[in-house]
């Protein structure tokens, strides 16, 4: 395995190719993400985030540029069901239950039926929704779906997690629940985790880099390294951290004011 | 309704929607029979205006084996057409949603057949199948009953949340397992609400066409015989026969739509519309 997790090279998406409503989403982007890493990106909306991510993910094809992805083709990488992925809407299938919706990857990569009830259950204590496996995905609050959802794309341990918002329909308490859940998982596993959100703060809380992007066209305007080591419950009151978030701010600042 | 999920709580208010649901029509219906037999026996007009329910019930009743064979023809035909058309419209929506090919040529051959009005081709299928063979009214059915459940199925093939098509590619999911898993359960209460209405299309469809010809001991036969030998209550009664095989078949339909997706806010009686 190459020690590249992502490697995305000169890859540019042009929407509607040489219509009026011509669209450049993300323009001549380079970037590399190294195996286990936790990157975020982050930038004004509209910037295309989503579709970088998506492009890794191997949903939308580039107009141009390589994404490699654990050293083979995305696409490849994506017939190797090594994505899991999770939407800023929760998107389950109100046919399946709770339990079956996080055992809708599980069911397409084979799992037993044992197997899969059994991680099901796991993913549920797991987002501490244990006793809501036979409920319908219409009888929870959003931010009940939401960490389905995320069970859902954690289930089976894949080894890129891509997240696009997951945590934005959240309240306070639950997003740092969840956000240090997604970090001991990530510390557990060697997963490697591409992570879009609008929060400054999450995003220096959860990543070892922060991606900055500007718009129009959708470049990579910054990186930043940002290097607190591991987190614990003192890190959100760290000076260290709100000097990272000050330092994010700023380069979000320039890129608005562009 | 709020959600209660105990369901010794559940079961009271729901025991009552459920008698409020049925007690609604009945009393409607009695009403409507009740003020009928009345203003006739007031007005008292000649008898093929209309005769009063009394009259249609015990028609029915005195003709009862020839009324009952008629209802068997023609409902035969109605639910042969309904089950035909309903399984040829899903099959083209399916290969319609599926394949591309099959979409340039199929969709506007349906589309330019539902233009076509169906019925007034009755004479000419019975040309084409003979004049006293059922399949000509078959035909109109099928033909009648396939254009919603087409186009209401492909709709709700089609008709799914892109991130759902998008985390089932994210699995490297089939074509095939995505239709399965995602498009065919949201198609499903696109496809029931076309049904639903297709009951009542195709005992009209079914009746209207026998007026041109078919089997001659059928429901549309009776119909124009009994009228023409001025006999409007046994007339009547064949009218009431063809409402009961479509109010059956409605029930049916909606029992067979509860069973296949309990899931539904509409049958799970959340949605405050639906109340
Ligand atoms: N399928 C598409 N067809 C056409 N244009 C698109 C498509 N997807 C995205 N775009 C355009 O590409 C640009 C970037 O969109 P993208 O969704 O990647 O932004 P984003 O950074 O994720 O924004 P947000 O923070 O609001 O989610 C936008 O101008 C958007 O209109
Ligand atoms: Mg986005």
């Amino acid at each position: 395995m190459s020690d590249h997790a992502v490697n995305v090279q000169r890859v540019s998406k042009v929407f509607n190719l040489g219509k009026t409503n011509e669209v450049h989403a993300v323009d001549n982007v380079d970037l590399t993400i190294n195996n286990g890493e936790f990157v975020t990106l982050i930038g004004p909306s509209g910037c295309g985030k989503s579709t970088l991510l998506r492009l890794i993910a191997s949903l939308v094809e580039p107009t141009g540029g390589s994404i490699e992805v654990n050293g083979k083709p995305a696409e490849q990488a994506r017939l190797d069901r090594e994505y899991g992925m999770a939407f800023q809407k929760a998107g389950l299938f109100d046919w399946r239950s709770v339990s079956k919706n996080i055992e809708l990857p599980l069911e397409l990569m084979g799992w037993s039926k044992s197997e899969r009830a059994s991680r099901a259950q796991e993913m549920l204590e797991l987002v501490k929704l244990p006793e809501f496996g036979d409920h319908h995905p219409a009888e929870l609050s959003g931010g009940m779906q939401q960490r389905i959802a995320i069970a859902r794309s954690l289930a089976f341990n894949p080894s890129l997690l891509l997240m696009d918002e997951p945590f934005g329909a959240l309240d306070e308490m639950t997003r740092e629940h969840m956000q240090d859940e997604l970090l001991r998982i990530w510390d557990e596993t060697d997963t490697t985790v591409v992570f879009v959100t609008h929060s400054i703060a999450e995003a220096v809380y959860l990543s070892s880099r922060v991606v900055v992007m500007s718009p129009r066209p959708g470049q990579i305007s910054e990186i930043i390294e940002v290097g607190l080591g591991d987190r614990d419950t003192s890190t959100r009151e760290d000076p260290e951290f709100f000097k990272m978030v000050t330092v994010v701010r700023e380069a979000l600042r320039s890129v608005e004011s562009q | 309704m709020t959600a209660v999920p105990s369901a010794a709580v559940t079961s009271a208010p729901a025991t009552k929607a459920r008698l409020a649901r049925w007690s609604a029509p009945i009393i409607a219906g009695v009403t409507i029979l009740v003020v009928w037999e009345a203003s006739l026996a007031l007005l008292n007009p000649a008898g093929f205006v209309l005769p009063p329910p009394s009259a249609i019930i015990s028609a029915i009743f005195e003709n009862f084996s020839e009324v009952w064979m008629a209802a068997r023809v023609t409902g035969f035909i109605i639910v042969t057409g309904l089950i035909a058309g309903a399984i040829v419209g899903v099959v083209t929506a399916l290969l319609v949603t599926r394949y591309r090919l099959a979409s340039e040529i199929l969709t506007p051959l349906a589309v330019s057949l539902s233009a076509v009005p169906i019925i007034a081709l009755a004479p000419i299928f019975n040309a084409w199948f003979g004049l006293l063979s059922p399949r000509s009214n078959q035909m109109i059915v099928v033909i009648l009953v396939f254009f919603p459940i087409f186009i209401n199925t492909a709709k709700g093939l089609t008709q799914v949340e892109p991130s759902q098509i998008e985390l089932m590619e994210s699995y490297a999911a089939s074509k095939w397992r995505i239709t399965r898993e995602v498009r065919v359960p949201n198609a499903l209460p696109f496809f029931f609400t076309a049904l639903k209405v297709s009951t009542s299309l195709a005992v009209i469809a079914a009746i209207v066409a026998e007026y041109f010809g078919g089997r001659q001991d059928a429901l549309g036969p009776l119909i124009t015989q009994s009228a023409g030998l001025t006999r409007y209550d046994e007339a009547w009664a064949a009218v009431l026969a063809g409402t009961l095989i479509g109010a059956a078949l409605y029930m049916i339909t909606e029992i067979l739509e509860r069973v296949a997706m309990p899931w539904h806010v509409s049958i799970r009686g959340n949605d405050p519309a639906a109340n």
